[in-house]
């Protein structure tokens, strides 16, 4: 029955990893990028996110609902692949290895993110800057983040490629090879505005 | 001193006399644990692998100079059109035929392709690839219960892309090279998925376009494919697998909103 509707599926899969999680992580680290402008200005914006009109129902169908069902299949497409990429080290072939390799480590950070600050909130703590400034004193945790934002900035971007192709977009191989440059400006910028936000907690 | 003599005058020797060295991944029946067997045969110039297997099969012994059971392999064209011949040579799929000896490092390590059932030695059961060809209705069906005439014209054009799509041989190196045709999946692979291009493009197998789109659409379609693009690396008649492939995807993205809300435009 879910062989049978796998097309569907992996074409959700596909669709729910830009529209909403690759939209909220973009948003994320954009909001993140006001702790450059000092703790008050990220204070600011993260109090006016965390207390949006019906933050609960945003949260649920925005975020959660949809980055579980993209996360779960994905761990499923991850682990039914056989990689080859010391007989075949083409750019596409390493690009398709390292999609999946980010997705399963982003699962296990963004569970862990997600402990540490979200479900911290729920259970009394406050999300400003002192709490990230507090985890990203160590520099273990430091690196575990920095890795974190890049594997999700390189996951979203490739994503991104796939997206056009999976879904019949970019179908030439110029076309293909355009959309492929596009992507890897997008995982640059990202990653910048990403690790300077990180950088600005310490 | 007289050992390191001993390995010059040897390896002089081998350079004299000029030999090719096989090493083959052997399995005597499909249940049993394949083994690795080496074989050092004379070079002649010009020579393939498969002229190399002829030679073991004419005096089957082994580098070790024990007399062994001569290699299975298969091979019908030797021009590399029908794809019978293709095997894993130095870690890569490709038709033994077109293999020359010359082009590749020794010793040549020759493997079947795994991604299919081994029946002997280099022998693999390839019947899975024409299983898939009938599922997606890999033909045009002219059948009528009157004469229904010609069909539509072709343009031109598009029958010289055709073309190169028609060149697909089944051979199965893409499905070999594709991370996701493996035991854990039930993906068709590449060529199955050009082929359903290759007859939609048909303008008499267009007209049946929107049930080769449902196999592809079924378990084991188009929605396996990761994007490794090692298929249109891999394809040795350099057939455009990837463009292909995002081609019926952008189909299989109309398809799915024709079926869903309906459609008087299924076939156009």
């Amino acid at each position: 029955m879910l062989r049978e509707s796998d097309f569907y599926i992996r074409r959700l899969h596909s669709l729910l990893g830009i529209i909403p999680v690759g939209l909220f992580l973009v948003q994320h680290l954009v909001i993140n990028h006001f702790a450059t402008r000092g703790p008050d200005a990220f204070n600011a914006a993260s109090d006016f996110m965390g207390n949006l009109p019906f933050v609960l129902f945003l949260e649920w169908f925005i975020i959660y609902i949809p980055l579980m069902l993209h996360a779960f299949y994905g761990v499923y497409i991850s682990f039914t692949f056989k990689s080859n990429v010391k007989k075949y080290g083409t750019f596409r072939n390493w690009m398709f290895f390292w999609q999946r390799v980010t997705g399963v480590f982003l699962v296990v950070f963004i569970a862990w993110h997600i402990w540490e600050t979200r479900i911290a909130k729920a259970l009394g703590a406050e999300v400003n800057y002192d709490m990230m400034n507090d985890i990203l004193s160590s520099p273990f945790m430091l690196a575990f983040y920095i890795a974190g934002v890049i594997a999700a900035t390189f996951h979203l971007s490739n994503g991104l490629w796939g997206f056009l192709v999976t879904w019949g977009i970019a179908q030439s191989p110029r076309s293909q090879q355009i959309v492929g440059y596009i992507t890897i400006g997008v995982f640059l910028i990202l990653s910048v505005i990403g690790v300077q936000a990180l950088l600005a907690f310490i | 001193m007289s050992e390191q003599n001993t390995a010059v005058q040897e390896r002089t020797e081998q350079v004299t006399q000029k030999t090719v060295r096989f090493e083959i991944l052997r399995q005597d029946t499909a249940e049993s644990e394949p083994y690795w067997e080496s074989f050092e045969i004379e070079y002649r110039p010009n020579m393939n692998v498969i002229s190399g297997l002829m030679e073991i099969q004419r005096n089957p012994v082994n580098a070790d100079g024990k007399e062994t059971t001569p290699v299975s392999w298969e091979m019908v064209c030797l021009e590399e059109v029908c794809g019978a011949c293709s095997m894993v040579i130095n870690g890569r799929p490709r038709q033994s035929c077109t293999a020359l000896v010359d082009q590749f490092e020794q010793p040549i390590k020759l493997e079947p392709m795994k991604t299919f059932p081994v029946v002997r030695d280099l022998v693999v059961d390839r019947n899975v690839m024409f299983d898939s060809l009938k599922k997606i209705k890999a033909w045009v069906p002219i059948d009528g219960t009157y004469d229904l005439g010609e069909g539509p014209r072709m343009p031109e054009r598009k029958r010289q892309w055709a073309y190169e799509l028609s060149k697909c041989m089944t051979c199965g190196v893409c499905l070999e090279a594709c991370p996701n045709v493996n035991d854990q999946t039930n993906f068709i692979g590449p060529a199955l998925i050009s082929q359903v291009r290759l007859f939609n493009t048909h303008p008499t197998g267009a007209m049946n376009k929107d049930e080769r789109l449902a196999a592809l659409m079924s378990d084991g379609g188009i929605a396996e494919c990761g994007n490794s693009q090692n298929c249109v690396v891999s394809c040795p008649k350099g057939i455009p697998l990837t463009t292909s492939i995002a081609a019926m995807n952008r189909a299989t993205s109309v398809q799915m909103f024709k079926n869903f809300f309906g459609s008087d435009h299924m076939v156009d």
